[in-house]
């Protein structure tokens, strides 16, 4: 009598049929096609311009569909729910590519216009339409980058030595708390609080280099304590204690051992914490203002910055709105290769002088 | 007696106290100077909170006629700016999300170890990308790119309250906006969901996979559970990051003092951020306290954020090992 019921059926991946690898591609591919054509004859009805996005999007649905259906047909569902998220992450992926990918493209091609020489030799001073350059910006935001990094460097690497080697109690977890706070300060904030600052002694109104330099400070300062931090805790504790066994004083071995050890760490960190600051627009564009000269001194006037030069470039446009917005673009460009440098020495101090800890 | 009395409290002396360093003065110079700089920050942060205080008190007590606009209270100024931030910060995290988290699956778990390598280095290198060439990228490329859909958004889709017309002629929009927030918030999320993802224990991930369990199920099972975590996390400190964003707003928004939900009209409300950087340069007397105040708002809205995060990060860190 049990012989009458049919036995349930077993699933098993190994006699289950499977799809050929190629199989998916292959399915892609028709979809596409099956897509373009559609399109093609959308447009052909509507003399509207053929759309490439329009077509990919269709044919991404398209196989969407197919491969769910075949692979529910062949493998069984749960094969088709792995196959219909694989399609999902990797489509997350491509979309989320798209405007990376093309804000690299437009930078680079509108950038080349005005990448000559003439703009890194020239300022803006007395220059209406075209020509000029940005070198005063340059100046300014290495004037200012640097000063702030010469600021942040000591008290973030010392306050990192802190928290790692001598940090117990209340003091070390307040800082490391209020690290973190610092982290999440808005940069137009650190501007503020510049200008508050610098308000205070030389009066409302005030803009000025140095005042810049304070700001991206305040921004950097949390990131080089969190990425020393971070380098400084890997160093093995074996080291420091075969230092201290052969009588080395505390301040000796973390001088002599535990820094070395961490050197490329750290100089990757410091890098990337410059790489951070060096795009910021908004704190600069509050205490240093913007200018269209040269000015090499911190401590009075207006200086210029790169990104500044970037913004004021694009929403004060003179009477050759071309020009303005080209050196716009060039200064962009500047800036993503400055950015990308930093960048490329961190990975390279990383890579090369990185101690072999034998793991 | 006399001598064994003598010698008694101090072998007991000497067994209480341990066998203390020798206080070199490099040793107290050192240690000094690292408990300094830590307090350096702690005194810069209180510097911030009560300078922003300090100047942001005569906006208060101000008389809201003297303010740029003429609101009818500082409330009045105020609330739509921070709605706008909130409202624009807010789209991103919805678009974004989703996406971040596809993109770190995507580098952890599907492509190729090699590619995957190089994909993690370009995402880290577009999370250094100035934000002033975001705005640049977003007024110049995305705003003519995207008026097209929005044109047909309204068109088909113009009964939901959010897509109602009439469209904006120009794209600087809102929503315009937050997808340039979205595109700019994205590599931070996927570089904090990727590094939670690769740290899932491989004998969970291999357990799931010899069970039988496909990719999927694997994921489900042992991946996005042990990094729900850091999913988090990375969504609010992206959030911040959001909140906090100045230049690509400010250059891409076309603002007006209003609270809308429509994301494709004309009139579109401004961000805290976006606001100061754009009024800041021409503001004088009390108006200059008044975007101060802002400020003010703004950095505790982002303390509140962030503290959340940290607070779930720290909340799970036992057990997890996440951190």
């Amino acid at each position: 009598m049990t012989a009458t019921q049919a036995p349930a059926p077993i699933t098993n991946s190994l006699t289950q049929g499977r799809l050929h690898p190629r199989t998916p591609w292959v399915i892609l591919g028709l979809s596409l096609t099956a897509a373009a054509g559609i399109v093609s004859l959308l447009s052909a009805s509507t003399d509207a311009p053929f759309s490439l996005v329009g077509t990919i999007a269709l044919g991404v649905l398209f196989y969407l569909v197919m491969i769910v259906v075949i692979s529910r047909q062949v493998e069984g569902s749960r094969k088709a729910t792995d196959r219909f998220v694989t399609a999902l992450v990797t489509g997350a992926f491509l979309i989320a590519m798209t405007p990376l990918v093309s804000l690299i493209v437009t930078v680079i091609i509108n950038g080349s216009a005005r990448f000559d020489v003439p703009f890194f030799t020239n300022s803006m001073r007395n220059v209406v339409g075209e020509g000029g350059g940005a070198v005063h910006a340059i100046v300014g935001t290495l004037l200012m980058t640097g000063t702030a990094a010469i600021i942040s460097i000591p008290i973030g690497l010392l306050t990192a030595i802190y928290l790692v080697e001598y940090g117990r109690g209340p003091l070390a977890r307040a800082i490391t708390f209020f690290v973190d706070v610092m982290t999440g300060i808005p940069s137009i904030v650190a501007g503020l609080f510049a200008y508050a600052l610098f308000a205070l002694f030389f009066g409302p109104g005030v803009r000025m280099g140095f005042a810049g330099a304070i700001a991206l400070s305040v921004l950097m300062i949390p990131v080089v304590v969190r990425s020393c931090e971070e380098m400084l805790r890997v160093v093995p504790n074996e080291l420091r204690e075969a230092s201290y066994a052969l009588g080395v004083p505390k301040w000796l071995t973390i001088v002599n051992v535990v820094l070395p050890t961490s050197a490329a760490g750290i100089a990757t960190g410091v890098m990337l914490s410059i790489a951070r600051v060096i795009g910021e627009t908004a704190p600069l564009l509050i205490v240093a203002g913007f200018s269209q000269s040269m000015n090499y001194n911190l401590f009075a006037d207006r200086m210029q910055s790169l990104p500044v030069f970037v913004f004021t470039s694009y929403s004060i446009q003179g009477v050759d709105t071309q020009a303005y917005l080209d050196r716009a673009w060039a200064g962009a460009l500047t800036l993503i290769l400055i950015v990308m440098l930093l960048n490329l020495v961190a990975r390279l101090i990383a890579r090369f002088f990185a101690p072999k800890l034998g793991r | 007696m006399s001598a064994t009395e003598a010698t008694e409290p101090t072998e007991a002396a000497q067994q209480r106290t341990p066998i203390r360093a020798k206080q070199r003065l490099g040793d107290i110079l050192f240690s000094r100077a690292a408990l300094i700089s830590g307090s350096v920050i702690l005194l810069i942060l209180a510097l911030v909170a009560i300078f922003l205080v300090a100047q942001s008190l005569p906006a208060v007590v101000a008389d809201p006629e003297d303010f740029i606009g003429k609101p009818a209270s500082l409330w009045d100024y105020v609330w739509p700016l921070v709605f706008g931030t909130l409202w624009s910060a807010t789209l991103a995290l919805v678009m974004a999300l989703p996406l971040a988290v596809g993109i770190a699956l995507f580098i952890s778990h599907y492509a190729p170890r090699r590619l995957a390598a190089v994909l993690g280095y370009i995402i880290d290198l577009l999370a250094a990308v100035p934000s002033v060439v975001y705005g640049l990228w977003g007024i110049g490329v995305l705003a003519p790119a995207v008026l097209p859909a929005y044109q047909w958004l309204t068109e088909n889709l113009g009964f939901i309250p959010f897509f109602a017309g009439p469209v904006s002629g120009t794209g600087r929009t809102i929503l315009t906006a937050a997808i340039v927030l979205g595109v700019m918030i994205l590599p931070v999320m996927t570089a904090i969901c990727r590094e939670i993802f690769l740290q899932t224990p491989v004998l969970h991930e291999e357990a799931a996979l010899a069970l039988g369990a496909t990719r999927w199920e694997m994921i489900t099972m042992a991946v996005l559970p042990f990094g729900r975590p850091g999913i988090i996390s990375g969504a609010m400190l992206g959030l911040g990051r959001a909140l906090g964003e100045t230049m690509a707003v400010a250059m891409v928004l076309s603002p007006q003092a209003i609270i809308t939900f429509a994301l494709l009209q004309s009139a579109n409300p401004n961000t805290i951020a976006a606001n100061i950087a754009l009024s800041f340069p021409e503001s004088y007397g009390v108006n200059v306290n008044l975007l101060i105040f802002t400020g003010l708002v703004l950095f505790l809205i982002t303390l509140a954020v962030n503290s959340i995060a940290r607070y779930i990060v720290n909340r799970r860190k036992d057990f997890s090992g996440a951190n």
